[in-house]
């Protein structure tokens, strides 16, 4: 872990020189081209900037008004069957709309049992092997200017299902 | 779709915080999130920028060249008919990497700049491409191999053996991407773009 945390405090330093040499080694305008690129950068952000301003407010209201907290307890019984903490249930469904606010869960459930006790694992393994799929993809379709995202949404629940559903059984074993 | 769920996640968190009365931690909900979406945008300012420079400069002197060329068997199979010379093909590599290695907030602006091409090349139809369906279906399904911030945050809380959520994750995340590629290929067998 030590070795792990160390080394990869080196990587984002060593990729940005190494890219940086290779491009002088072969001739390029680094310091154009690099100017160039961030430009180009600035516009994409530009474009997803409102929808960023959109999904926030959304998740906000969804997670301030306690709506997200009534949805879990629909979940409970599903829960309860699938022989997982009930606990879990708000950090796999809040990490749909945001990264962020799945993790401070993740804490809080690290906090009340350990990152070692089921609760803390399941949310773990979940989390690390989901990304928050309606950000992701109202981001992604506001950089491409796209409006009707066809079978997108269905398959990427099916796929974040299936990797919770994963989460939940390694757990259950590594518990056991 | 999206249209729907935003507005339902709207109405719906409006309507209970009504009934619970939690509408005055909504009011400040509201103007809360708008500025922390602000500030999430200062950071991709920054951050974005800085590795679309970087990457241009590994486009031009052909270095990215080099790594989308490690992952053409995975290409064909998921992008058939997609030109390895394009500029999405180069980002969408380029993508999968940073992604794979954990490079989290590097895989982003490859990410938006794929998709921004992908648009043209689909002559800015409102309607997503083939293309950006499968791209955006696999980012979802998570293609990180090691969570370096979950391996962090298991430290810091005290676990035994921080690191063991290694492989558990890595499965996990097999699962997820294994079905979301399978999806993506049995679509791309019938489905024509739009």
């Amino acid at each position: 872990m030590e070795t792990l945390s160390s080394l990869s405090g080196y990587i984002i330093p060593v990729i940005i020189m190494a890219v940086v040499l290779y491009g002088l080694i072969k001739k390029v305008d680094v310091y154009e081209e690099f100017i160039d690129g961030a430009f180009d950068g600035f516009k994409v952000v530009v474009k997803v900037a409102p929808t960023l301003i959109g999904l926030f407010l959304a998740v906000r209201i969804l997670n301030d008004s306690g709506a997200l907290r009534l949805l879990t307890r629909v979940f409970m019984p599903v829960a309860r069957l699938i022989h997982t903490p009930a606990d879990v249930i708000p950090v796999v469904i809040t990490k749909l709309f945001s990264s962020g606010s799945a993790t401070s869960l993740m804490l809080n459930l690290f906090d009340l049992y350990g990152p070692d006790s089921l609760e803390g694992l399941t949310a773990a393994i979940s989390l690390s092997s989901t990304e928050s799929l309606f950000y992701t993809a109202s981001v992604f379709l506001m950089a491409a200017g796209v409006k009707k995202s066809r079978y997108v949404i269905p398959c990427a629940l099916l796929s974040t299902l299936a990797g919770v559903i994963a989460s939940i059984m390694i757990a259950n074993f590594l518990c056991r | 779709m999206i249209n729907l769920i935003w507005a339902l996640m709207i109405v719906i968190g409006v309507v209970v915080a009504i009934l619970t009365g939690n509408i005055d931690s909504v009011n400040t909900g509201v103007l809360e999130g708008a500025e922390d979406a602000v500030s999430l945008c200062i950071t991709m300012f920054g951050v974005v920028g800085m590795w679309s420079g970087i990457m241009r400069i590994a486009e031009k002197s052909g270095l990215m060249d080099k790594w989308t060329g490690m992952l053409a068997p995975v290409m064909k199979f998921l992008f058939p008919g997609m030109s390895a010379k394009s500029r999405a093909y180069k980002y969408i590599c380029t993508n999968i990497i940073a992604n794979v290695v954990g490079l989290g907030w590097a895989a982003t602006p490859p990410a938006l700049q794929a998709m921004a091409e992908l648009a043209k090349e689909n002559g800015h139809s409102k309607i997503a491409s083939r293309d950006m369906c499968t791209f955006l279906i696999l980012n979802i399904s998570s293609l990180q191999l090691i969570p370096v911030s979950i391996i962090a945050y298991r430290a810091k809380y005290g676990a035994a053996n921080p690191a063991m959520i290694i492989l558990p994750g890595l499965i996990a995340t097999a699962c997820s991407t294994v079905v979301a590629v399978l999806l993506c290929y049995l679509i791309n067998k019938h489905a024509k773009d739009e």
